[in-house]
């Protein structure tokens, strides 16, 4: 993946109604925009759909991206996720080549990931791994010299960090002040 | 009350205040033309599905109200594509409706089927494919609602012909509910402030209005605005009208083809108020060249359209109308705290760039006809109101230029798209939604060989438009560009003056046609053909194709590099 900081996470609230991923889809593609990944889902209101689009914001200022896609009639609202101010997770399917001799050292890679073993076949295994993008990253660059055969990524999904008390000390010139 | 699905459209079209529409039927929506019959709606039947676009959008152009047009599947739909485009850049309301093969085929590749929908997409605001009857007239509601509010635009019912037959429950939404759709309309007070706090620190103002304001009817505001700062204007060529260029502050179009004082006005400018402008590459030329000096006060009621091309200074979102309404109210107020820069230095400048490189031309007494003398002698020889249609390309230019627009709606033309062969079938629908008004096209050979079958519907609807073909036998802006930047190579641009005879082929489709070679035929020819009111009329103007439009900033160059007429320039030898 290409370097984070190119990348904005909006968090797209959709109508979920006929050919909504195709506008917004379209949308991107005819304004010259770049995504990374997309994932779309059902919300908790079923009229609703959530996508978390990671956009390249070298190929379009990220303000011109939010305004056209806020024309687009069924999106109802755009959160740009920093991720500071963000929860995000991915999750991998990989194949390894994994034969007898190798097999222990990818279950103990796998461990360390907590990565879930969900298919073996005599020369390779497949993983799952859940994690933030950089997670699963870095368990790639270490299953490489293994050979992965295939691998897939679904692309991240974000939600807003929750607000809660900070429980870092603060100075105290800062009080009353 | 159960209706088809069918009745159930024609009924909400009805309640939306149609009163006409342009159509042509067809195997997937001929259930929707059985209940015609028995509407209040008038039908005028097109001959090729484009046009029944480019009518709607004439029809919108002139009244402010949405045109409707109403065509079959497939092949239909995708004619109608074009004028669906073009309205779409020209921010113009119109509401189609497309038949579409059965719901329960659809995919199938059925006879005449295509993915309406999907193909246009990207040039509507919004579009719908009917999946239950039960759906026809909140889905109308809301066709209409998003074509016309907002910043305004052409959207499309997709009607596949088992929906259509199906019966429903009538009702009729009383508001719309569209959770991602609520356009912003007033504008911020602060920001409001603000845009008049920075004009009264400005020395050379200009106010650059564009086609916003004819569609946000602030024609009057606009003027009021510019009467109570003393600044200047120009209009854009979608804008031409929205202020009277009889008005002493009108500098005009500015632009590729603009004059030289509207051009160089926003160049030299120190503030820019763009009202209901888009910064379009045909005024701005070298986006970083424009205008260097200048901040900027942008209002426009797209927000997309604020720092799409230019940062504003002052961004304000909001109907070009009631903004300007209360940026009159903040510019007095702020005036009557302290004084305004006098402008006279401004003024005295630019009156000297109008007096120094007018637009000009010179019609030979015995020479060859010159397309500008045609425009000027139907202006003079025209009502004051009357409404002016163009195509595109060089007769557009030069209406634009030549034409003395002091009415708002006057003035129709494909701005953004630059579609050949809008002009004939616009005029049709802008005569039809302003039938007491002259309505003349001046169109090219070009543009009317697009087209001109429409002209057969005028006649057969008694829509007596009136058409004034500037023939100069070429594709003449091409030529003009191959003449220009590519060596005199002329590749593909000739079409002959007299093939096909335009008289006679206006004669053949019902209209009357006359032929025009010399000066001295001009006006007289004008009368006659102002004087018929009952059917249409065509008038070929043999023009010299030597002619060129300037000035002229070659495209991608900066204004500042803008080209004079090198016969008529007054600078040359200075």
């Amino acid at each position: 993946m290409a370097n984070a900081a190119q990348h904005h996470i909006l968090s797209v609230l959709v109508e979920n109604k006929f050919g909504v991923l195709s506008r917004v889809a379209g949308l991107f593609s005819r304004r010259g925009y770049n995504i990374f990944s997309l994932a779309v889902s059902p919300t908790e209101d079923e009229r609703l759909s959530r996508m978390t689009i990671v956009v390249d914001a070298e190929s379009a200022p990220l303000e011109q991206v939010t305004k056209q896609l806020n024309k687009v009639i069924p999106v109802i609202k755009i959160t740009e996720l920093t991720p500071d101010d963000a929860v995000e997770r991915e999750l991998m399917l990989a194949t390894v080549k994994a034969g007898a001799e190798t097999r222990s050292q990818v279950t103990d890679l796998a461990a360390i990931f907590e990565a879930k073993i969900v298919d073996v076949g005599y020369e390779a295994m497949t993983l799952l791994v859940a994690g933030t993008p950089d997670k699963l990253d870095a368990i790639t660059d270490l299953l490489d010299p293994f050979g992965i055969v295939e691998s897939q990524r679904t692309g991240r999904i974000a939600l807003p960090k929750l607000a809660r008390e900070r429980t870092k000390l603060r100075a105290v010139k800062d009080r009353g002040a | 009350m159960k209706l088809t699905g069918a009745q159930a459209l024609i009924k909400s079209l009805e309640m939306e205040g149609t009163e006409v529409m342009f159509g042509l039927p067809g195997g997937a929506i001929l259930p929707v033309y059985d209940p015609l019959i028995d509407s209040s709606i008038r039908h005028i039947l097109v001959r090729h599905e484009q046009g029944a676009g480019h009518m709607a959008e004439g029809f919108a152009h002139a009244t402010g109200r949405p045109g409707v047009a109403m065509v079959t599947s497939g092949p239909a739909a995708t004619n109608i594509v074009t004028a669906l485009c073009d309205a779409y850049m020209d921010s113009v309301p119109i509401v189609v409706i497309t038949g579409q093969v059965p719901y329960a085929v659809i995919g199938s590749d059925a006879f005449q089927e295509a993915d309406t929908v999907g193909i246009t997409m990207p040039v509507t605001k919004h579009n719908w494919l009917v999946t239950d009857p039960q759906d026809i007239p909140r889905y109308v509601r809301e066709a209409f609602h998003v074509a016309t509010t907002g910043r305004p635009g052409p959207v499309l019912v997709d009607v596949p012909k088992d929906i259509a037959n199906q019966m429903m429950d009538w009702y009729w939404p009383e508001a719309v509910d569209l959770p991602g759709y609520k356009p912003n309309v007033k504008g911020h007070p602060k920001q409001i402030k603000d845009a008049a706090r920075l004009w009264g620190e400005a020395h050379r103002p200009v106010i650059y209005a564009g086609g916003g304001i004819l569609k946000a009817r602030a024609s009057a505001a606009l003027k009021e605005l510019a009467e109570a700062t003393g600044t200047p204007v120009v209009t854009t060529l979608m804008a031409r009208g929205s202020f009277p260029d009889d008005h002493p502050q009108c500098l005009g179009m500015p632009g590729m083809h603009g004059n030289y004082t509207a051009v160089t006005s926003m160049q030299k400018s120190d503030l820019l108020i763009a009202l209901g402008s888009r910064f379009d590459d045909r005024v701005t030329g070298k986006v970083d060249a424009f205008a260097p000096g200048a901040k900027v006060i942008h209002v426009d009621i797209d927000p997309a359209e604020l720092g799409k091309v230019r940062r504003p200074d002052v961004p304000i979102v909001g109907d070009c109308r009631l903004v300007i309404e209360e940026l009159i109210k903040a510019v007095r107020a702020d005036q009557q705290k302290r004084d305004w820069p006098e402008l006279t230095a401004w003024w005295t400048q630019l009156r000297e760039w109008q007096e120094r490189h007018p637009l000009y031309y010179e019609q030979p007494e015995d020479g060859p006809l010159k397309p500008q003398y045609c425009i000027d002698m139907l202006r003079e020889n025209s009502p004051d109101d009357t409404i002016v249609v163009s195509g595109v390309g060089q007769h557009q230019m030069w209406s634009s230029q030549r034409w003395k627009f002091n009415h708002p709606n006057t003035w129709i033309n494909s701005g953004g798209l630059g579609t050949m062969g809008f002009a004939v079938p616009a005029s049709i629908g802008a005569k039809v939604g302003k039938p007491d008004r002259m309505v003349w096209a001046i169109d090219g050979d070009g543009c009317f060989q697009m087209t001109a079958q429409e002209l057969v519907t005028a006649a057969a609807e008694r829509i007596p438009v009136k058409v004034a073909i500037l023939n100069n036998a070429y594709l003449g802006m091409v030529r003009q560009w191959q003449e220009l930047f590519y060596e005199e190579r002329y590749s593909e641009v000739y079409l002959s003056p007299d093939l096909p005879d335009y008289a006679k082929w206006a004669e053949a489709m019902g209209c009357v046609g006359f032929k025009v070679e010399t000066p001295d035929d001009v006006i007289p020819t004008i009368e006659k053909a102002n004087e018929i009111d009952d059917r249409p009329v065509v008038v070929d103007f043999q023009v010299d194709y030597r002619e060129k439009v300037y000035p002229m900033v070659p495209a991608g160059g900066s204004n500042d590099d803008i080209i004079l007429d090198p016969a008529h320039d007054k600078s040359v030898g200075r």
